[in-house]
């Protein structure tokens, strides 16, 4: 009974994620949406991706900007072993073929790492962008292993299953993402209580005094890193299963961007964070794409809004909370939040208002995009919708300043009476 | 020798235009430590504003105008944005400029479009001023020669000769110092990166009709520049113009040597064949991996000497 009470969260997450692709269940035709569990399954494989890149940014303090190669490099190795599987070379569970990209990884972990880790803070980060660029342009050159532009295929019904299953649909390959997660996760967060992660906090701290207590913190960010390489190589394995292709913009510096992106809208202070982060980039990455042209300034705007408002990520706006939370007064919170949502609504939708009209008007229109909303044509040179879109933006943004200011006093009254009866802020 | 020395002459135009982008950002980040992502975009706004102020009222006004409004662009940057977020550490910064990147780059191709524009080389400018070997060499780069090295000039003489100049030298290695001393150092910051900013842009007022003037420039650009800034070393201008030189050599000269190790090693009666091992890596042309040279030499001098080049102190 203790394991439940001591890890309720991680049982309670693990019975959601097996619930919701039933929301998206058709039962007329007794089918899984294909599209719904892909996107899980993606999510799945970024946020082990992401913590992995957590593992150095959050722990070690270590800026990574080729994160990407290892989780590639690790897709690639998976991807050369599944087809040496097919082809009979060695046998092997299907179950377990992650672990080769995991292995992959941390090979590549330890080889690329040793050159990055020579380093440390802006050095680090200048040499791992140095090695993404050079790892990503590698692979359109050497065919035999990077397979050139066209990737590497693969079929990941291998039949060669522990428990007899074929693995071809997206739901059976859906759970397996989804024990893989559960598993690097918890080795992931069991890593940031053993003396390495430890002594990983303390170089990113004060690397000095860690090297004066008698650590080597070039030895302990080789450490990391290497680690780090396994779990990213384990996510990349997973990525060959649900796509069963890999190609080179797997070691890319786009890919490398979205674990920062996530890591850091979520929040590096908190292990959860990056998982948290990872839901909102990948659902603004494949759910808002398909909607508008615009999403990568969406994300943009999202990103600045988060270093400038809220440098601690989601997470640590959700931590903020507790202290109000444990003198049991959270439910005054409630009304200041929904007085200041219609205003964050109003500017938001008079934002992306303004941006569809514009982005329509010059991108669209030469793709012959017509504008509409909810089925009605909308003329986009009209003054009318523009204004509605600019009062929207800055009436919005007026209505936000005075709940704000009125949510802040809230706010402020309530971390008083918290500090007041002994609540550590 | 005909090929040497065109390559030659192409190369230090495009050192040049490189050391035009460099030189603010070796600024920024040695004063500031801002790795600022968003300072190839600089270099786009300034293609774009010169391609839509020159189909108004021409190119000359466009020089002085283009990278004027880029300034401003960063001095509201650094204003309003950096320094708010200065607080949250360096990280944060980063990220701030990297989503600022992101935002510019959808900005110009939601101004724009997708696709180039035609932005051209002035007709005055546009005819061969010379040819070496039958090989014309254009005016424009003569021209372009011209501007990034009196740009050299300028700056060099702003800092070594001028009072502000000074303070801001001194503002690179002892920020609190200068400020004890009665130096408003925040305005100095805001100064830098809105001289950088504009430096940026004037190097696409004058590199966006020798490339190419569309969306994704700033994206190509921006990682060379980040290898030049960091091979030069923090706080020296010298070591900047020297990589920023050398990288343009070594990017031009690549394209035009069509050898690989294997011929190399052809010399010394080693053939490689599909049989030999490495056969790939060795048969790969030099052309092939020219554009990968820099970053090489980047992460070379970083695990050998993270000082670059001419650096004061580690990067």
């Amino acid at each position: 009974m203790s394991f439940v009470r001591r890890n309720w969260l991680w049982l309670l997450a693990a019975i959601i994620l097996l619930a919701v692709p039933f929301l998206f269940y058709d039962w007329t035709k007794g089918r899984h949406s294909g599209f719904a569990l892909t996107l899980l399954s993606e999510i799945g494989v970024m946020a082990i991706f992401a913590l992995s890149f957590n593992m150095l940014m959050g722990q070690a303090g270590l800026l990574s900007f080729g994160h990407a190669v290892l989780f590639g490099l690790g897709s690639y190795c998976t991807a050369h072993a599944i087809n040496a599987v097919k082809a009979g070379t060695f046998w092997m569970p299907i179950e377990l073929v992650p672990l080769v990209g995991g292995l992959g990884g941390l090979v590549f972990g330890y080889l690329l790492g040793w050159l990055a880790t020579k380093q440390r803070a802006t050095a680090f980060a200048m040499i791992t962008m140095g090695l993404g660029e050079l790892v990503s342009a590698a692979a359109l050159m050497f065919m035999a292993f990077f397979g050139g532009e066209g990737g590497i295929s693969i079929d990941r019904v291998m039949g060669t299953s522990l428990f007899g299953i074929s693995y071809a649909t997206p739901w059976q390959v859906y759970c397996l993402v989804l024990i893989w997660a559960f598993i690097a996760a918890s080795l992931m967060k069991l890593q940031t209580e053993t003396p390495l992660g430890r002594i990983a906090n303390a170089t990113r701290d004060n690397f000095e005094r860690a090297q004066f207590v008698g650590y080597d913190p070039r030895i302990v960010r080789l450490l990391q890193f290497t680690l780090s390489g396994f779990f990213a190589g384990i996510a990349g394995g997973l990525y060959v299963m649900i796509y069963e292709i890999v190609t080179f913009d797997t070691l890319g510096a786009a890919k490398s961007a979205n674990a920062l992106l996530a890591a850091y809208i979520g929040g590096a202070g908190g292990f959860f964070g990056p998982i948290l982060g990872t839901i909102v980039v990948v659902l603004l990455q494949s759910g808002v794409s398909l909607i508008s042209s615009a999403w990568l300034l969406y994300v943009g705007v999202l990103f600045i809004v988060m270093v400038m408002f809220a440098p601690v990520g989601l997470i640590g706006l959700i931590g903020m909370h507790t202290p109000i939370r444990r003198i049991g007064r959270l439910g005054e919170l409630v009304v200041p939040y929904l007085r200041a949502f219609p205003a964050a609504l109003s500017v938001m939708l008079g934002f992306v208002l303004m941006v569809e009209l514009a982005s329509n008007i010059t991108i669209g229109a030469a793709q012959g995009k017509k504008f509409a909303i909810a089925g009605t044509l909308i003329d986009t040179g009209s003054p009318v919708i523009w204004g509605i879109g600019l009062l929207g933006l800055i009436g919005g943004a007026f209505w936000l300043r005075i709940e704000a200011r009125r949510f802040r006093l809230r706010w402020d009254a309530l971390i008083e009476d918290a500090k007041r009866q002994g609540v550590v802020v | 020798m005909e090929v040497f020395i065109v390559s030659l002459l192409n190369g230090l135009v495009y050192g040049m235009l490189l050391f035009m982008l460099a030189s603010g950002l070796t600024l920024i980040l040695s004063m500031m430590g801002v790795l600022n992502f968003a300072h190839a975009s600089a270099y786009m706004l300034g293609a774009y504003f010169a391609y839509t102020i020159s189909l108004y009222v021409g190119f000359w006004p466009a020089l002085i105008i283009a990278p004027i409004l880029c300034g401003l662009v960063g001095a509201a940057i650094e204003m309003w944005g950096l320094r708010r977020v200065h607080r949250n550490g360096h990280i944060a910064e980063l990220l701030f400029t990297f989503g600022l990147a992101l935002i510019i780059e959808k900005g110009v191709q939601m101004g724009w479009g997708l696709l180039p524009v035609p932005y051209r080389v002035p007709a005055l400018l546009d005819f061969p001023l010379f040819s070496i070997y039958g090989t014309n060499f254009p005016a424009y780069r003569a021209f372009m020669l011209l501007i990034s090295g009196m740009m050299f000039g300028s700056i060099w003489l702003g800092l070594t000769r001028t009072r502000i100049g000074l303070v801001i030298q001194a503002a690179l290695t002892h920020p609190e110092m200068v400020g004890a001393l009665g130096h408003n150092v925040p305005r100095i910051f805001t100064l830098v990166f809105a001289a950088g900013t504009a430096l940026a842009g004037l190097a696409g007022v004058i590199g966006g009709n020798y490339q190419v003037t569309e969306p994704a420039m700033a994206f190509t650009m921006g990682p060379i520049v980040f290898v030049v800034v960091v091979f030069g070393g923090l706080g020296s201008l010298t070591g900047c113009f020297i990589a920023s030189i050398l990288m343009g050599l070594i990017q031009t000269f690549a394209v035009v040597f069509d050898v690989s190790l294997a011929d190399l090693l052809a010399k010394f009666g080693f053939i490689v064949t599909s049989q030999t091992p490495l056969a790939e890596v060795l048969t790969v042309t030099l052309p092939r991996i020219g554009a990968l040279l820099p970053f090489l030499m980047m992460v070379l001098i970083l695990v050998f000497r993270p000082r670059g080049l001419m650096g004061t102190r580690d990067t």
